[in-house]
């Protein structure tokens, strides 16, 4: 074993174009170990929190109520019309260069980049979120909404009961899309100095001088978080929508 | 005397070669050696520097402007022959590349806030905020000899700078010529200033600035290396040095 | 305001290479796509097993981990063949590994859409076409193509709205696209914020008049259903 390292190690060293490294991979474990911890710990805040906010706008947008509708619609059209990248960046440096933000009580949180990022990837994955739960909720049959109705609930016990549900099933592959969408975008993340998985990839690339052993595990890692995400939403459609399996 | 017979004769080897070109990788994003005019030109003593060797040498130099990230990457995969961008010679690095002789060498600093009464020790900075440059001299000190401190690490020397003055981050360390007149001296470096000594463990520091060539490649670090000393002995080197810094920054 | 004002070129120069990177990704996207439907659908084991491999990898990384891996690795790898062969290596710049890197990922998403659309196209047609006598070139070209391409539009949209926003992810590897040339001179100025925002607004202007373009040409091809 010490002697594959030793190899391999000298190998890389030398720039081979085909050396690849395994044990300098394994080696910073525990560096690995943390990237993956934040990735996952940003995507599935990212993600609930973005639901929690998605929600009731998902609602506004459905009852087009006079005020809020067209503001719900501005920000899911910015925030969907946009690069994330640029969101992030304008919530990171951008904020950072007025007075008055650094001033106020918001600035130890957005003084840290994780802060930042969770910041920018929820409102970002709210407004995607939004037209999801909006598109499922509009495609309640009208059936169902009378039935409530004829049966006496409340609009708001009817939502919980019957209409959330519903929606949230016919959303199912929709959110599970979002969410390797949110996965992948995470990678972001790394440009404003969060130590993620591809963070941790650069700075092994750049600490030991070489190139396919950070950024060829970044890569194997995000695959295998996807194929867990994939396995897991193909998991719940099996269980909530077998209705709709032969 | 003998140096500069020495560079006569490399010269005279190189001259009937014709003015090849050579490719010199540098970096654009640490002033004041290496720096982006608002126009796109590159300017700074690392290019003054590789302009000068080149005309030494006799040969026609295209300046490259590559990532830290990726410039020994690039080196060995012959984007540049050379990397003239204030590159310390350390151990670490010797293994990929080779380094000419040094064209100067200075020490780490650590800046703050003006007033600050850190210790610069791993006690006096545990729990706070170091921002430097991924990938740097300074990334390895700190995480060798400062492990109580909270690292952040940059693709740039330049946006520490600006995360220093936002607030970000508590305290940087780098070159100390760098921080001095690529940011005190600026208008942004106002109410800023070096705290505790000069910090230079050759271990984590090397032994000053080389220009960084491929192993395979020991005429050019050769040729390079007494090109050094030929504008160095000329008065090349302190010319432009003068345009910069009020001291000689070659060292010893 | 004024800086603005003089930054103008320089913008437009960023503008310039977001949209030609964008328009050069979705060509190679469209080729590579058409290509793995292609073999999805009618090849052998080998082609469709090439062809999901391609799917699955591609939309199991993240955009900007295949760029880096491009323009890096890639760099890398193409000195080792060439210097195995005995060839001067080709040098991957910065612009071609964003143009390729984008245009590989959405290939892969295109993938689908092509072929989703081939599926909507109703057998029966097909089969009247063989009984008409009509050749395979006729077929592909009276039949085939103009109802794929009505079919097909929509996720195309979707695919080309989803890649002009990943370019912005090439300013990452240092091509002076838009996004990368805001930053550099909002940095510069003290004022990321005001150049960020111009930036934002020239997405959402791309966004909004390629759906409007795209919504045009949809009811164009729908014309007479």
């Amino acid at each position: 074993m010490e002697a594959f390292c030793a190899a391999a190690a000298a190998a890389s060293q030398a720039g081979a174009p085909w050396a690849f490294n395994p044990c300098l991979v394994i080696d910073e474990g525990p560096r690995w170990a943390t990237g993956v911890g934040i990735t996952v710990a940003l995507t599935a805040l990212a993600l609930v929190l973005g639901f929690m906010v998605a929600l009731p706008l998902a609602f506004i947008r459905t009852q087009r109520h006079r005020v809020f509708d067209p503001l719900v619609r501005g920000y899911v059209y910015v925030f969907r019309g946009s690069p994330l990248l640029v969101q992030l960046f304008l919530i990171y440096y951008g904020l950072a260069q007025f007075g008055f933000v650094r001033d106020s009580f918001l600035w130890p949180f957005l003084r840290d980049a994780w802060w930042c990022a969770l910041l920018a990837f929820t409102l970002n994955s709210a407004a995607y979120q939004t037209e999801i739960l909006r598109g499922a909720l509009e495609a309640t049959p009208k059936g169902d909404r009378e039935a409530a109705v004829a049966l006496g609930m409340s609009p708001w016990l009817a939502a919980r009961r019957i209409l959330i549900p519903a929606a949230l099933r016919r959303a199912l592959p929709q959110m599970g899309n979002e969410a390797v969408f949110m996965l992948h975008g995470t990678a972001i993340a790394s440009v404003i100095t969060i130590q993620d998985i591809l963070g941790v990839g650069r700075m092994i690339n750049g600490r030991y001088y070489v190139v396919y052993e950070g950024l060829l595990s970044a890569a194997a890692l995000y695959m295998a978080l996807t194929g867990l995400v994939v396995l897991a939403v193909r998991a719940l459609e099996k269980r909530y929508l077998r209705h709709l399996y032969r | 005397m003998k140096r500069i017979a020495l560079a006569a004769a490399l010269a005279a080897f190189a001259l009937p070669a014709a003015a090849q070109d050579l490719k010199i990788c540098v970096e654009g994003a640490y002033p004041p050696f290496s720096q982006v005019t608002n126009a796109g030109a590159l300017e700074g003593f690392d290019i003054d520097i590789a302009n000068a060797l080149c005309a030494e040498m006799g040969k026609t130099c295209e300046m490259v402007q590559t990532e830290w990230d990726a410039i020994i990457p690039a080196l060995e995969g012959g984007k540049c022959d050379a990397i003239v961008a204030s590159m310390s010679i350390t151990p670490e690095r010797m293994q990929r590349i080779d380094f000419s002789a040094k064209y100067y060498q200075t020490p780490a600093k650590f800046a703050a806030a003006e007033g600050v009464d850190w210790k610069d020790d791993d006690a006096g900075m545990a729990g706070k905020t170091v921002c430097v440059q991924r990938g740097s001299i300074h990334q390895g000190y700190m995480e060798g000899v400062f492990p109580s401190a909270s690292l952040v690490l940059y693709p740039t020397q330049d946006e520490t700078y600006l995360d220093l003055t936002s607030g970000r981050c508590d305290a940087i360390m780098a070159d100390s010529i760098a921080i001095q007149d690529g940011f005190l001296n600026t208008p942004d470096g106002k109410g800023y200033a070096f705290f505790g000594g000069d910090h230079a463990v050759p271990q984590y520091h090397g032994n000053g600035a080389g220009i960084g060539v491929r192993k395979s490649d020991p005429e050019l670090r050769d040729a390079l290396s007494a090109a050094i000393a030929a504008i160095r002995a000329s008065g090349a080197y302190s010319t432009i040095n003068d345009k910069y810094f009020p001291f000689d920054i070659y060292g010893d | 305001m004024n800086s603005l004002v003089g930054a103008a070129p320089l913008l437009l120069q960023g503008l310039w290479v977001t949209l030609s990177v964008a328009v050069l990704a979705l060509l190679l996207a469209t080729a590579l796509g058409a290509l793995s439907a292609a073999a999805k659908l009618g090849g052998g084991p080998v082609a469709r097993g090439a062809a999901a491999a391609y799917s699955t990898i591609v939309r199991g990384i993240p955009d900007l981990v295949t760029m880096l891996i491009v323009y890096f690795a890639g760099q890398r790898l193409i000195n080792g063949v060439a210097e195995s062969v005995g060839l001067e290596g080709v040098e991957v710049s910065l612009y071609g590994a964003g143009v390729l890197s984008i245009g590989f990922i959405y290939g892969a998403y295109m993938t689908e859409t092509f072929r989703g659309a081939y599926l909507a196209i109703p057998r029966g047609q097909l089969e009247a076409a063989t009984a008409l006598g009509l050749s395979r070139r006729r077929t592909l070209t009276r039949i085939i193509i103009p109802q794929l391409m009505r079919f097909a539009l929509p996720g195309y949209a979707n695919v080309w709205q989803v890649l002009v926003k990943s370019t912005a992810v090439v300013s990452v590897i240092g091509l002076a696209d838009l996004v990368g040339l805001a930053l550099k001179i909002g940095r510069r100025e003290r004022d990321p914020f005001t150049y960020l925002i111009v930036v934002l607004v020239a997405y959402l202007l791309i966004t909004s008049v390629s759906g409007w373009l795209f919504q045009r040409a949809e009811r164009r091809l729908a014309r007479g259903t």
